[in-house]
């Protein structure tokens, strides 16, 4: 089993309107993100101890180089 | 869940446990080139910004001794009795973004990877680079610390080869690469780089100008070659064994070898599969289809990011932001019910009271304690102009820190409020929180940082830090002394949108907003929906689109909720995001009327079409029947010659893109040779298909297509762009000569057909970015907020974009964008309200003297200039305004102040800064 972030938008309630996003990396914390903005509860599960996956670990970014955190 | 025996609500990720832990441990965030200690962080910036213990390498968890770290932890989260916990939870909808997995390093072998410590992944080297990286972003190699003098990147590791399995392209490894190769040029700008490349595939949005600028600004050499291997050479370097496109087999030295390696699917793939029962297409990636790309095998569940298929970053977040609105249209009607609002005591009205200050100071931890003297900086607050309560604490973002600021706020009547910690950034929020739970508005706060700007960059100067700290507190006391509650405001919002184009990307958007329960008008200029899609018969994986778009175009008219205009265009559009007014003018019969819409927001879907150009390969373009455009192509092979295709065919890539007309890669058009190469070789298996290119960019899954053109006898051949084929008129026919690489010859050929790739270009974006006030690029294209993390908002707030208006991209793409523009504008609609951030500008219109300066420089159109008593005055937009200070800093009169950042008491600041001089 993986950890789970909790959203903050609401403590233990549970109902089928909620989505569990499986994967903490960029895709899986904007899709969190914009599912919250929707007005659903989130479950973001994510196996490492952080999120943000890949995209953490780079530096800059193509083709502007802005930075990836 | 699995333990992380660290207690998140008291971790204050001060480090002090790390320090203190004696194992090691190889840096998995450092790709294992370095070494931390089981108990650590990966990054400073983790979320949460909590730390844990790797329990496989802890000498507690594995060998039951130790627990240095317990009593160390000064705020005692360290907790070793958390067990594994399964938590079962229901849902209604699951979106897939597990991301992507490592190309193994079988494959690796034969460049000496594992063999060789200075031959590196793309990912160890993007570490390397990387200034919090182990060598702080020295470019250093690994064997003996040197600095490298040659580098070489090698393209397609992993990726485009059938060896390993991997008969796709990753789509990224030629940016990533690029980026890597210009950022290594900055930290080193005497090392030599090569790039081996196959072909290079930057075929995204301004991508080429990147690889433009590596190769003229910053030396970095590309040569096209198959590299066979790397082998140890000498001493310490490395040889490198290529061949290049004239069939010659060379040898270079270099120190250092980076593996652009691609992106394999996911490790936990198959289990994923098996788990949630969705299926999995032959590299072990999610398997979709063109018209549904983000939907599994498994209804309500959803996929988004790599494991879609390999992708870049913007592609990954619009899919992201595309399956959370699909995911919302499958649960409309349980939207908001998982939801808790948090409610919040009667604000405090302060007017008339006496100023009553408390400062707070920080240690948090040693980190600011450890350099900065918090009990002297806290003694200097005593008796600064209207401070009744000043302390110091351990950790103020703790929970009992909380509440002991709750209590004391209410015991000693406070009404303005200064901490001196740690980042704004990451820890107003929390405390402006706090404030409003003890019934005080959220804007008579005032924090100060003194860990990143003293205790962190004058760690060695603990003196200098200590009265820098006592600087920045003196000043914000002096800021404090002049803040006033700001509103909190809201906008009410028109709950409808506006489409403009009816092609896939509107006809997309409109169902999408439609599904989650939005109304919508959709405005088509021609008398027909469909666009481009009307004349593209088939997909690249050859699937035909035609009742897939009369099922779109019946689901969109028979939508309760969407209307549609045909024949009809936008003339003027009024208002800001929640609140537009449009008109459209439309043609009813021979007369045209004018429509009047009110709606929340806006998506632009006006697509594009394909370039007619005038200049071809650097000459005229030649007349002639025979030389065709690929559209023409395949209108001609669906139409009436279906049974029968051209003998022989030369197809031109380029012609048009890339410098000859239009100065940028269409994305689209080699994908587009090989679906009509293949359709041509089907129909007609004896008929001679030559296609001449300069990269082919058939990335992602359209490699396997391209594979297959070359399987079934379809000619590809480069050309250089100083070298390009030429195309006469001889009589009646036409002849195509061009340099073959191979052969190291000139050929001359007569085809039956000549079909020139003459790419894409945007239609009428100039006249609505003209009405819309939003910007497009250089190449005419609308030009997206931010292009990694906002690609399809516009940087005009409740203004979106998809489809080819944004850029060129195939029909997947198309789609997958046209949803994340709905999702994204069904935001403010779901809301009913845009809040806006109380730090937003204000214009006192009685020192405004209308000169619409803010206006122009206003990057968020969020200044309009109105007409008050006959006189030119401006005004805020504050549903618009982003807060940026821009129109304030540049206001000649004064006029305009920022909430939160007053003249006043930005000066009052800098005054309290000099006091200190003085004496």
């Amino acid at each position: 089993m993986a950890k789970a972030v909790k959203n903050k938008k609401a403590d233990k309630g549970t109902s089928s309107g909620a989505v569990m996003v499986l994967g903490g990396g960029i895709a899986g914390v904007q899709s969190a993100l914009d599912l919250t903005e929707l007005g659903y509860y989130v479950y973001l599960v994510e196996k490492s101890p952080a999120i943000g996956g890949v995209m953490a670990q780079l530096d800059k970014t193509f083709p502007t180089n802005d930075c990836a955190l | 869940m699995r333990p992380r025996f660290i207690d998140a609500d008291k971790c204050t990720a001060c480090g002090l446990c790390t320090t203190y832990c004696p194992r090691h441990l190889q840096d998995t965030f450092n790709e294992g080139l370095n070494l931390t200690r089981p108990i650590h962080i990966d990054y400073p910036q983790a979320v949460p910004a909590t730390y844990y213990i790797d329990p496989a390498a802890c000498l507690h968890v594995t060998e039951d001794t130790c627990q240095i770290c317990v009593p160390v932890c000064r705020s005692h989260a360290i907790n070793f009795n958390q067990k594994p916990k399964v938590k079962k939870i229901a849902v209604g909808a699951v979106v897939l973004a597990p991301g992507f997995g490592k190309v193994p390093d079988s494959t690796l072998a034969k460049y000496s990877y594992g063999v060789h410590a200075d031959v590196l992944t793309s990912l160890e080297f993007e570490r390397l680079l990387n200034p919090s990286g182990p060598y702080q972003g020295n470019v250093l190699c690994l064997s003996d610390q040197r600095h490298p003098k040659s580098l070489a990147f090698i393209q397609c590791v992993g990726s485009r080869d059938l060896g390993c399995g991997n008969g796709y392209c990753s789509s990224v490894c030629c940016m990533y690469a690029i980026k890597e190769a210009m950022v290594a040029k900055e930290h080193d700008p005497e090392l030599d780089i090569i790039i081996f490349y196959m072909d290079m595939r930057t075929q995204g949005k301004d991508f080429d100008a990147a690889r433009k600028r590596a190769e003229e600004q910053f030396g970095i050499k590309f040569v096209r070659a198959k590299v066979a291997g790397v082998t140890p050479w000498g001493a310490k370097g490395l040889r490198l064994t290529y061949s290049t496109m004239d069939g010659r087999h060379r040898f270079d030295p270099f120190d250092m070898v980076v593996l652009s390696v691609g992106l394999d699917a996911p490790k936990d793939a198959r289990k994923i599969s098996k788990l949630l029962d969705v299926e999995l297409n032959k590299f072990d990636f999610c398997r979709t289809d063109p018209f549904h790309p983000l939907n599994s095998s498994q209804p309500g569940i959803y996929v988004a990011g790599a494991f879609q298929g390999p992708c870049d970053i913007p592609e990954s977040v619009t899919q992201s932001s595309a399956a959370a609105g699909i995911a919302a249209g499958l649960l409309k009607k349980q939207r908001g019910k998982g939801y808790v609002v948090k409610s919040y005591p009667a604000e405090h009205d302060i007017t008339g009271e006496d100023i009553r200050i408390g400062v707070f100071t920080c240690h948090c931890g040693i980190n600011i304690g450890g350099v900065v003297d918090v009990p002297r900086v806290d003694k200097y607050t005593d008796g600064m102009e209207n401070v009744v309560y000043h302390s110091e604490s351990m950790y103020s973002c703790s929970q009992d820190a909380q509440e002991m600021l709750k209590k004391t706020i209410k015991e000693h009547n406070l009404n303005r409020v200064v901490i001196a910690a740690c980042s704004p950034r990451t820890h107003e929020p929390l405390f402006q929180e706090t404030l409003k739970d003890a019934g005080l508005n959220r804007s008579l706060f005032e924090m100060v940082n003194i860990r990143d700007q003293c205790s962190w960059v004058h760690a060695n100067e603990p003196e200098a830090a200590t009265e820098k700290s006592m600087d920045l507190i003196r000043m914000a006391v002096a800021k404090a002394n002049r803040i006033q509650p700001l509103a909190e405001q809201t906008v009410p919002v028109t709950d409808k949108a506006l489409v403009l184009g009816g092609g896939v990307a509107g006809l997309t958007a409109a169902l999408t907003l439609a599904e989650q329960g939005f109304h919508c008008t959709l405005v088509e200029k021609e008398a027909e929906l469909g666009g481009n899609l009307l004349v593209i018969k088939q997909t690249i994986e050859g699937v035909g689109t035609a009742a897939t778009l009369k099922k779109l175009i019946s689901r969109v008219k028979s939508s309760a909720l969407i209307e549609v205009i045909t024949k009809a265009e936008l003339i003027t559009i009024n208002g800001f995001v929640g609140n537009f007014s449009s008109v459209l003018k439309v043609q009813e019969g021979k007369k045209t009327a004018e429509h009047t819409i009110d709606h929340g927001v806006i998506i632009l879907a006006t697509g594009g079409r394909e370039h007619k150009p005038a200049q071809v390969l650097g000459q005229e373009l030649v007349k002639s029947k025979q030389i065709i455009t690929q559209q023409e192509l395949e209108t001609r092979l669906f139409g009436k010659a279906k049974k029968r295709a051209p003998s022989s065919v030369v197809m031109v890539q380029c012609a048009g893109s890339r410098g000859d007309d239009l100065n940028y890669c269409s994305k689209v058009c080699c994908n587009h040779a090989v679906k009509n190469a293949l359709h041509i070789k089907e129909i007609n298996p004896e008929s001679q298909v030559f296609v001449l290119y300069r990269d082919l960019r058939t990335y992602g899954y359209a490699e396997e297509k391209y594979q297959q053109a070359r399987e079934k006898g379809v000619v590809f051949i480069p050309y250089e762009v100083d070298n390009k084929p030429r195309i006469t008129k001889k009589g009646q026919k036409v002849e195509i000569s061009f340099h073959d690489p191979l052969l190291q010859e000139d050929v001359v050929m007569q085809p039956e057909v000549i079909a020139l790739s003459v790419g894409i270009v945007p239609q009428g974006t100039e006249a609505l970015s003209k009405l819309l006030k939003v910007p497009v690029t250089e190449h005419k294209f609308f030009m997206e907020a931010h292009v990694k993390l906002r690609p399809v908002e516009m940087p005009v707030a409740g203004v979106y974009v998809c489809g080819l208006a944004h850029s060129p991209k195939p029909l997947n793409e198309t789609i997958v964008q046209a949803q994340a523009a709905a999702a994204k504008a069904a935001m403010p609609l779901v809301k009913g309200s845009v809040s806006v951030e109380p730090i937003v500008s204000h214009v006192d219109q009685e020192a405004c003297i209308g000169c619409g300066l803010c206006a122009s420089l206003c990057p968020y159109q969020a200044i309009q200039i109105i007409k008050v008593d006959k006189k030119r005055k401006a005004e805020t937009i504050v549903a618009s305004c982003k807060a940026c200070g821009i129109c304030a800093s540049h206001c000649p009169t004064f006029a305009i102040s920022m909430g939160g950042f007053t003249n006043e008491q930005i000066i009052a600041q800098i005054e309290a800064f000099g006091n200190s001089i003085e004496e």
